[in-house]
């Protein structure tokens, strides 16, 4: 405990975590997300032939770019910080965490990055067929990596394939494709990969309707743009609502306690033939961790937790006497096993409603911006700033699916297996970890001030006008043979 | 066995990572110190543009590969070189958004600030990486568990020889930069200056070399337990950096050029070679760590060799695709 400032190493590293993570994870499902739609979009020039589809790929990978470059330097700090800050942690599960990053750097950050060079200087070298390849080479890497880094996720929050080995103390791998087929992945994996269905199609939304707000001229451009998002959007919503569902019921057995935080409950609810409510808004008191008042709906919860209209629950009060009986022995008396009840109840809460008005965003989006429909969607103003604004909301709502995941895990690690407070470097000053806190903050605040500015800049500028294309690319492209045919013989 | 396969095999990924992001570092430093106009700081970035962000993952990979094989060397090196690795992490982070940035800038101004920042960092990662090795195979204290000690002072990480180290791998960068500009861009006055530039660089290059042996003769046991290897790696590094730059000279760019690289691979190979049969040397030998009792087990590193094995030979088919696709030299545009 540091006497100036009040704060352990612990909590030092472990806000150095949660800062580092959060930023690069507003960045990377923005990038997955607008990757996905960067290639539909390439795909319907390819196959409509219509330039419209070119201009707004390329329009849309400008920012796409950017969000990239940004989620690639915010990710080697991931890679680096295990073994700075949590020297112990990574001996600790190097044999299982180890391979699942090896891997991921092995089979999709080369293929990501290398594809990605050759899609950026590459849209006049290739035919149209292979330059559309890269793209979605470079989007099924971004994947790829999601997949296996969330492997890893997925092996803290639900440890299998592994035994402790007591001579070195450590945890060993015994089955890797256990780490593949963990079910916790197979929840956690699609759940990701919707929401950055989300955050992609938002934004595109989003910054369409800035665009409209702006009196653009491309309004085509801008109306398929949302028009393609918002099927996206759609199919993300479905995706996180379905996935969602499954993943809260697997968390019943797998982590009782982070389940019944979420839902607040402190004390045991329902039985045999009862039901459950759900409660829509509670507070549970941080000190005696009762859930003090809350709002219902009946029958909610065990919809929800049961897919039935009856069932039962453990509340918080019993989860934490049986996870004492359960661990006393290895982790001692004196082990909290609270969460944080309240955050995660509306961290949940935030993340369940944002996706209702998700699904009704995406909805009428999709049905204004039909060929048939007569509404014009860039005359309306209060629409727009609707659009506008809920382009923030997704990337609200994925911290919160942060905050769930990862504060509901407390007090381990890995799962019943090691603990946090167990894996922090012994050897790592009280000040580096200070002073690399303050220069990543003020690093991030930077990167994302600057992103945005340059996003708000492509977004002025808007898409390259349609005509004069062919001239505009010579010039951009070093690699093209125009830069060549110019540049001549001096 | 497979510990010995994955230790080369890190050594591969780390010569990998020097030998193609070397040259990256050397094209951004080169932004401030041979270009001179716009269009020829244009022309520099376009002729790393496709690659530069492939390259760097070979780092990512080597870190991931340490992690999964050899996780108590990835565990004690990155938490013992704590700020060392933070200000080459800023350096990776500023440089990898810079060029983004810096074309995106409105005002010459803005654009100038991202050029330097560009430079600095490509100057700022080769020279810690080279202080952070040397002091690596010089030794650092630590305790039994291996972890380097709290205590360790400013003078443990920063010393005559790490310094040494630092400005080596930098300039090898720089000068490995040079190289491939001369091997990128058409001929023109950007050209010329690099190539005047090398012309006095080889000299100071090889007195720096001679500099690195005398310090690693006295700052570390190589010249006592590998005295034939030692020497004979040190005699390669001169011997191609003589090679390369009678290339030079010649304007033979491609033997130039690959010359030099592999004087620092040859450096790579050098300092693995000396580490082995540890992976962390410690002050007091009896707390060094072994490359036995470091790695992971050999259930892990069964599926780890085999999915390298496939994945690595295609990594780098396409990679080497890529490099070809875009083989064309760059002009500098608009005088």
């Amino acid at each position: 405990m540091n006497l100036v400032t009040g704060l352990s190493m612990l909590d030092l590293a472990r806000f150095q975590f949660a800062m580092t993570t959060v930023f690069h994870f507003f960045i990377v499902p923005l990038s997955i997300g607008l990757g996905l739609i960067v290639s539909i979009m390439e795909t319907m020039y390819v196959i409509k032939k219509d330039d419209t589809y070119k201009r707004m790929a390329k329009f849309w990978g400008k920012i796409f770019l950017l969000s990239f470059a940004v989620g690639v330097v915010t990710g080697i700090i991931q890679e680096f910080q295990f073994g700075m800050n949590w020297s112990r942690y990574s001996r600790y599960v190097g044999d299982i965490f180890g391979p699942a990053l090896a891997v991921e750097a092995l089979v999709a950050f080369f293929m990501e990055s290398t594809f990605l060079g050759l899609w950026m200087f590459g849209w006049d070298r290739f035919s149209k067929g292979l330059h559309l390849t890269f793209i979605w080479l470079t989007s099924l890497g971004s994947m790829f990596s999601a997949l296996w880094i969330l492997a890893a996720n997925s092996f803290m929050q639900n440890p299998v394939g592994f035994r402790i080995d007591h001579k070195f103390d450590r945890a060993v791998l015994v089955d890797f494709p256990a780490l593949l087929t963990n079910h916790q992945l197979w929840t956690q994996f699609p759940h990701v990969i919707f929401g950055t269905f989300l955050a992609g199609s938002f934004v595109v939304m989003g910054v369409s309707a800035f665009s409209f707000l702006r009196h653009t001229k491309d309004v085509t451009l801008f109306k398929k743009s949302i028009h393609i998002a918002s099927v996206v959007a759609l199919v993300g919503t479905v995706g996180v609502l379905w996935t969602g569902d499954m993943h809260a019921y697997d968390l019943q057995n797998d982590q009782p306690m982070k389940f019944a935080a979420m839902e607040g409950i402190s004390q045991d609810v329902g039985g045999k033939n009862e039901q459950e409510a759900w409660a829509l808004v509670a507070y549970t008191n941080p000190k005696t961790h009762e859930t003090e008042w809350s709002l219902d709906v009946p029958y909610l919860l065990s919809i929800l937790a049961h897919h039935s209209l009856t069932g039962s629950n453990k509340g918080t009060q019993t989860i934490n006497k049986e996870l004492h009986a359960e661990f006393d022995k290895k982790f001692g008396k004196d082990m909290s096993y609270w969460v944080p009840a309240n955050t995660l109840f509306y961290s949940f809460r935030i993340m369940a409603a944002s996706s209702m008005v998700f699904g009704l965003l995406g909805l009428a989006a999709w049905w204004v911006t039909r060929a048939k429909s007569s509404f014009d969607f860039e005359k309306h103003r209060w629409v727009l700033w609707i659009y506008g604004i809920a382009t923030y909301l997704p990337f609200v709502v994925i911290t919160a699916g942060w905050f769930v995941t990862e504060l509901g895990r407390y007090p381990w690690i890995v799962y019943g297996v090691l603990t946090i407070a167990d894996s922090v470097s012994p050897n790592v000053t009280f000040t580096s970890l200070l002073v690399s806190n303050i220069l990543y903050f003020l690093t991030f605040s930077a990167l994302g001030g600057i992103m945005i500015y340059l996003a708000r800049r492509v977004m002025i500028q808007g898409p390259e006008p349609a005509k004069s294309e062919l001239d505009n690319e010579g010039a951009t492209d070093p690699y093209s043979s125009a830069a060549f045919a110019q540049g001549g013989t001096d | 066995m497979l510990q010995l396969l994955w230790f080369v095999l890190i050594a591969v990924l780390f010569s990998g990572f020097f030998f193609l992001e070397g040259f990256d570092f050397g094209i951004g430093m080169s932004l401030r110190t041979v270009a001179k106009t716009d269009a020829e700081q244009d022309a520099l970035i376009d002729s790393i543009g496709p690659h530069w962000d492939g390259n760097e993952v070979w780092l990512i990979t080597a870190g991931g590969a340490m992690f999964a094989a050899i996780p108590y060397w990835y565990a004690s090196l990155f938490s013992g070189f704590y700020i060392i690795l933070l200000i080459i992490l800023l350096g990776l982070i500023y440089r990898g958004v810079s060029f983004e940035f810096r074309g995106s800038m409105e005002t010459s101004k803005y654009r100038d600030l991202w050029t330097t920042i560009s430079a600095l960092c490509s100057f700022i990662v080769p020279f810690f990486f080279g202080v952070l090795f040397t002091d690596v195979v010089a030794g650092m204290p630590m305790d039994k568990e291996g972890n380097i000690l709290a205590t360790a002072g400013f003078f443990d990480y920063l010393n005559v020889f790490s310094i040494i180290g630092g400005v080596a791998l930098a300039l090898l960068s720089y000068m490995h930069g040079l190289n491939y500009m001369r091997l990128k861009l058409l001929p023109g006055e950007l050209v010329t200056r690099a190539a005047n530039q090398l012309k006095v660089l080889y000299p100071v290059l090889l007195v720096g070399e001679v500099a690195f042996a005398v310090a690693l003769y006295f700052s570390t046991d190589f010249f006592v337990e590998k005295p034939v290897l030692t020497v004979a790696l040190l005699a390669a590094v001169v011997l191609l950096t003589v090679l390369s730059w009678f290339a030079s000279l010649k304007n033979h760019q491609m033997v130039a050029f690959l010359a030099l690289g592999l004087v620092i691979i040859m450096i790579v190979v050098l300092l693995f070679v000396g580490l082995f049969p540890r992976v962390m040397v410690a002050t007091d030998p009896a707390n060094s760590i072994l490359l036995k009792n470091a790695t992971s087990t050999p259930y892990t590193l069964k599926w780890m060799t085999g999915i390298a094995l496939t994945t690595v030979p295609i990594v780098i088919a396409y990679q080497a695709w890529s490099f070809w696709t875009f083989r064309q030299r760059i002009k500098v545009n608009g005088k």
